[in-house]
Order: structure tokens, then C-alpha cells, then sequence
């Protein structure tokens, strides 16, 4: 998960203390003695039912809500007092509506933070030029260009560049892709993970879809009202052992299948089955099918990528070349695939199995139910028996203590 | 062709349907003819003017007022009120327009908006009547009596203009660390420009319009030719009167629609 941390574990990027806001005229508190780390290079997705106060609390972090009591600290720096513009400007900040000046050209738009720091000239064109390719957006082409000439991703591109401008090591992000279309939006977190990998900024991360959070989150905080945090941990953990009914309720029903989203096919052992050279002779087939226990033969070409799936019975009733029989193969998976996809592609194949290729298509083995199956029983079991052990941890520090 | 509104998120803003303006009919067409047309009309009805008035025998009553030296000077007098009175009218109506949409102006906003809308509410005809019987008579009356009058659109304008600005816009900036003046300056107030300027031109045109009745109180201007007119029964003065004061009123309009047009800020 996360690699080398900028700060010392026990030194984490925020740390917000008892933090509360109390809206005036509002009997309970928005935010209720928030105690929460935040360590660096992660993403931490604060998710949580609407009017739970998780968008409060992200705006708590970078004060464009004060807070009634309590203590923030970035990168440990106690920062509740300090100029709240001047915090700001080391605070990337990603709202849904992205909020692009209208007026200001794309590059203008971006060199927002660096002109408010003095950067030179020279120096800003270089970082907008950088930042938009970083982004997937050609500068010449968009530099220049206004925001109503963007499409709704390109807006959300330029604003998260915007964001990154002044390198800052956090970053807020409310909803960032919640209004935008399911397809776009699936791209958009992807590519974005892709740069958290290069970028490894400490992000706090706002939604309300909970498998969105699953997604992005290295941990996700499930917020109660009154932001009190139901659970803070790691994705697996969470859906493979939810804190209480609150959590277990707002994940919802097939946390299994959620869970699917967390491996990749890599990350699990490939099942045998028998395969055989779409070269060889039909009595060398029948041999591989009846020395195993699969209904089904793989047949692979000389450079080892499928070719055709047989059957014992094709195998036996027709004749004609190996290289017309059966099926062409089908439900190809590569190993970055995660095991949602792969159980998606194994729904729709004839044998219920997905057949994983590399990158050059070369055949690497095949997965089946058995083994996601498997996979699922697993991850339940480690992330129960790791609660399990911090739980006797804690009481053994207790007893200790006593 | 694009028309000029808001640029994002009209919802919430009820006074937006009131906004004076004619933007859209003037962007609408932009054209060479769009911008040349109108001024070559004008140009054409007042030479046909001066042709007919030109032919006339004009007696001496007629000929006080419709001679080149009075009509010039009324011109410029005119002038003068409009455009004085339309600087005032900025001046004040602007800066009172950001101030009561600044949040904690929202107890002030509604008798300050009832003020300006008894200003435009009561005949300016009234009020230089007063000014005249209580202050004085003269230019700077009949000033007091114009700006009373045009303040509201501006006002309203600066305030639907500002309003009107998309809040995410304004959160991105304070966001981003952006203090709350340089989001008036570099965010709001140039996005409200295209609103605040279609309220100016009203105003302008207003007074162009409504300083015809500065004659009443001597303080000369176009309505000098037409009340001559009326007072001596001369049908050719009133005309010429008449003519001009549209002509101008029109040409002003016009010259403001372009101006607006090239003060908008790009990518709206």
C-alpha cells in the first residue's frame, strides 16, 4: 500500500485534535471532537451518509470553516491560528463543481497559487506546461484555451492541475468526480490513482458512494453524524470485518463482491488446467483431458497464446483440424485485472472460467469460481484474525498498564 | 450566436428577470452592418432633418432656437448632464452595490433597495421641481434630480451581476488561498462586469432621455429647443428638438452597446 512515508510513522501529515464546529443556532455539533492521523502519501476517503458532516470536516482541515475548538496540525505544526489564506495556498483544494475561473485562460487558471507566491514568469509557463501534460491535457492545445471550451473531464483535469500547482504535499478533495458520467468518471479515477503513484501527496478524499471509496481510499474513515468515526481502517478491513451494524449497514449488502474490486488477478494462484498445442494429435489431447479432472481443453498456438477451447465430447464426435474445433477462447483477463473483472468475464464463458494472458497475450494459467471463491474466504479470514490480534494487543498494553 | 448571460448558475437569483439591458440584441448582431448600421441611420435622419429645416423659411421666433450656434451649445449642455450625472451614478451606485452583497450587509440591503426604487418611482419632473423651490435652480439641481433617478439599475445591476457569480467559483478561489478582496477584485467584479455594464448603459440612456426636463429648472440641454417650441406654438422647433434628442439618445445607446461588448471579460 503506502511506500515510504515522507514524515515518521509516528509524526503523521494532519493530525486533527478534538476538533468541533458548532454551527451558530444549531443545537448538536457539525463536527464532534474529531480525534483523526492522517499519514503521508495516503488517500483517506471520509465517507458517510448525507449530512453526516464529512464535508465539514475537509473544510475544517483548511479553515474555510473555522473551528469552534479543537487543534489541527499539518505536517506537525500546530495551524488552528496561522493566516488561514496563507495555509490555504499549501492546501491543494478539488471541489465537484471544479470551479474554474470562467475569465482566465486554462494556463491562467493554474498559475492562480504560484502568481499569489511570486513566482517568476518563466517558472509559472514551465509548472502549467508540466502540470497539464502530468494531467493528459496537450498544453499547446489547452493552454490557451477557456474553461466553457472543456469537456466536464477536461474541467475536473484542469482543476485537479490547478490544485497540484503549487506542489503542495496535501490535498482536499470534495466529491471530485461526482459529477461526472459513470464512464468518464471510471477513467478519471483510474488515471488519477495512476498519479497519486508518481505524485504521493497526502489526500483527504470526500464521497458519499461508498464504492467509490472503496476504490480510491488506501483508508477510509465511515462517518456517523456529528462526524464520529464508525470505523478508520484499511478498505479490506472494513468490508472483511465492519466495526458495527452502522458500518455494515452503509456498505450495504454483497461487501464480497465489494471486496473483489481490492484484489487483482496477480495477486492470486492461477487453478490447472490441462492444456495442450493446437499441433499435437487428437489422441495427446484426449490424454491431457483425461488426465485431469475439467471437463475442457485449452489449446494454445506456437507462441503459447489460446487458441481454441475443446470439449471431450467435440473431441470425440467431430472431425476436421484441431484449429476449427470448440470455441475460440474467451473471457481474456490480463493479471492487473481486478477479480471483479475477471468474475465478470468468467460469468459470461461457456467452461466459468477466465483465462489470464500477459500483456503479449502469452497464456499464464486460468482462473476459476474455486479460486476467487477461495480469495474472498481469505481475505475475510486476515483481516479478522489481524482485528483479532490488535484487539489482544490492546488489552494485553491494558493489562500491562494495570 | 451566444447570447451574454450569466455564465453558470442562474437559480436563486429572482431579481435577474428585472436587469436592464440589451445585450443580447446587441451581441446578437455583432456584424460589420451591426456596428456601422445604426450610426449611418442616425446620420441620414438628421441630414433629412437639416434638408427640410433648410428649406424652410424660418421666422425669427424659429430662428432663436434652430440656428447652429444654440443648437450646439444645448448639445453640449446636454452633454454635460448625462454624462456627469451618469459618473455619479457609477460612483455612487457601484461601490453601494458591492457593499450591501457582502455578507453582513443583508440586514441593510432592503431599505437601501426600497430607497433606490422610490428614486426611480417619483417623476424626475417632481423632484426638480422641489430641488428648485427648496435648494436652487441650475445644473447642479437638475444632476441631483438625474442621478436619483438612474441610480436603480445600476444598483440593481452591480447586485444581480455580483450575485450571480457561481459560489463554486468563489470557493475554488478562497480555496486555493485567494483573500477575500482579491476574489472581489479578480473573480467577482469581472464576472459581474458584463451585468454591471448593461445597467450603466441604461442609465445613461436614461439620462440622456430624462435631461430633456433640465430646461425646467435652466439648466439648459436639447429640452431648451423643444419647451421653446411648445412655448411658442413653433411646430419646426419641436421637431428639430425632438429629432435630435432621440438621435442622440440612440447613438448614446448605441456607442454603450459597443463598449460593453469590448469591456467583457473573454471566455464568458
Amino acid at each position: 500500500m503506502t511506500t515510504a512515508p515522507a514524515a515518521a510513522p509516528t509524526d503523521p501529515m494532519i493530525r486533527l485534535e478534538r476538533l468541533t464546529k458548532t454551527f451558530p443556532g444549531q443545537a448538536r455539533p457539525a463536527v464532534e471532537a474529531l480525534d483523526m492521523d492522517i499519514a503521508a502519501g495516503e488517500i483517506v476517503v471520509l465517507v458517510g451518509p448525507s449530512g453526516c458532516g464529512k464535508t465539514t470536516t475537509m473544510r475544517l482541515i483548511n479553515r474555510l470553516i473555522e473551528p469552534t475548538s479543537g487543534r489541527i496540525f499539518l505536517e506537525g505544526d500546530e495551524v488552528t491560528k496561522v493566516n488561514p489564506d496563507q495555509l490555504r495556498r499549501r492546501i491543494g483544494y478539488v471541489i465537484q463543481q471544479v470551479g474554474l475561473f470562467p475569465h482566465q485562460t486554462i494556463a491562467d487558471n493554474i498559475a492562480t497559487v504560484p502568481r499569489m507566491l511570486g513566482w517568476d514568469e518563466q517558472r509559472i509557463r514551465a509548472r502549467v506546461d508540466e502540470l497539464l501534460a502530468l494531467v493528459g491535457l496537450e498544453p499547446a492545445t489547452y493552454r490557451g484555451r477557456y474553461p466553457k471550451h472543456l469537456s466536464g473531464g477536461q474541467r475536473q483535469r484542469a482543476g485537479v492541475a490547478r490544485a497540484l500547482s503549487a506542489d503542495p504535499p496535501v490535498m482536499l478533495m470534495d466529491e471530485p468526480f461526482g459529477a461526472i458520467d459513470p464512464i468518464t468518471r471510471d477513467r478519471l479515477q483510474n488515471e488519477f490513482l495512476r498519479l497519486q503513484e508518481t505524485i504521493r501527496k497526502t489526500i483527504i478524499f470526500v464521497t458519499h458512494d461508498i464504492d467509490e471509496a472503496i476504490k480510491m481510499g488506501d483508508r477510509l474513515a465511515i462517518l456517523r453524524e456529528g462526524s464520529k468515526i464508525a470505523q478508520y481502517d484499511t478498505p479490506e478491513r472494513i468490508l472483511s470485518a465492519p466495526a458495527d451494524d452502522f458500518v455494515a449497514d452503509f456498505i450495504g449488502a454483497g461487501a464480497s463482491l465489494k471486496r473483489l474490486n481490492l484484489s487483482r488477478v496477480r495477486d492470486v494462484e492461477l487453478s490447472d488446467w490441462p492444456v495442450a498445442s493446437v499441433d499435437s494429435s487428437r489422441a495427446e489431447v484426449l490424454a491431457a483431458l483425461r488426465a485431469s479432472d475439467k471437463g475442457a481443453v485449452l489449446l494454445l498456438d506456437a507462441e503459447r497464446r489460446p487458441a481454441r477451447w475443446v470439449s471431450g465430447r467435440e473431441l470425440q464426435r467431430e472431425d476436421g483440424p484441431l484449429s476449427e474445433m470448440g470455441l475460440p477462447p474467451e473471457a481474456l483477463v490480463q493479471p492487473n485485472a481486478t477479480l471483479s473483472d475477471a468474475l465478470n468475464e468468467m460469468l459470461k464463458s461457456r467452461y466459468g472460467c477466465a483465462t489470464v494472458i500477459d500483456g503479449a497475450g502469452v497464456y499464464q494459467g486460468n482462473l476459476d469460481f474455486a479460486t476467487v471463491s477461495a480469495a474472498i474466504q481469505e481475505m475475510r479470514r486476515d483481516a479478522r484474525d489481524r482485528s483479532r490480534a490488535e484487539a489482544d494487543e490492546v488489552h494485553a498494553a491494558g493489562e500491562a498498564g494495570a | 450566436m451566444v447570447l451574454a448571460g450569466p455564465p453558470e448558475d442562474q437559480g436563486g437569483v429572482d431579481a435577474l428577470s428585472l436587469v436592464a439591458g440589451g445585450t443580447d440584441i446587441f451581441r446578437r448582431s455583432r456584424g460589420v452592418l451591426g456596428l456601422v448600421g445604426l450610426p449611418i441611420a442616425l446620420a441620414a435622419a438628421v441630414a433629412v432633418l437639416f434638408l427640410w429645416v433648410g428649406n424652410k423659411q424660418l421666422d425669427s421666433i424659429e430662428q432663436r432656437r434652430v440656428n447652429p450656434e444654440f443648437i450646439t451649445n444645448a448639445l453640449a449642455e446636454h452633454m454635460a448632464l448625462a454624462f456627469t450625472s451618469t459618473i455619479l451614478v457609477i460612483l455612487i451606485a457601484v461601490p453601494l452595490g458591492i457593499i450591501l452583497t457582502r455578507p453582513g450587509a443583508r440586514a441593510v440591503m432592503p431599505p437601501v433597495i426600497t430607497l433606490a426604487n422610490m428614486g426611480q418611482a417619483v417623476p424626475s419632473i417632481g423632484v426638480l421641481v422641489l430641488l428648485a423651490l427648496v435648494w436652487d435652480i441650475g445644473f447642479w439641481p437638475a444632476i441631483v434630480a438625474l442621478v436619483a433617478y438612474a441610480i436603480l439599475p445600476v444598483l440593481r445591476n452591480t447586485m444581480v451581476g455580483l450575485q450571480q457569480v457561481d459560489a463554486s467559483v468563489i470557493e475554488a478561489g478562497r480555496g486555493m488561498g485567494m483573500t477575500k478582496g482579491a476574489v472581489l477584485r479578480e473573480i467577482e467584479l469581472p464576472l459581474a462586469v458584463p451585468v454591471i455594464l448593461a445597467g450603466v448603459r441604461t442609465a445613461l440612456v436614461i439620462n440622456v432621455g430624462t435631461a430633456t426636463l433640465a430646461t425646467f429648472v435652466n439648466a439648459g440641454g436639447l429640452g431648451d429647443i423643444i419647451n421653446g417650441g411648445l412655448v411658442a406654438n413653433k411646430q419646426t422647433v419641436i421637431v428639430v428638438g425632438s429629432v435630435l434628442t432621440a438621435a442622440v439618445a440612440m447613438f448614446i445607446d448605441h456607442l454603450g452597446g459597443i463598449a460593453e461588448s469590448r469591456l467583457s471579460p473573454k471566455g464568458l
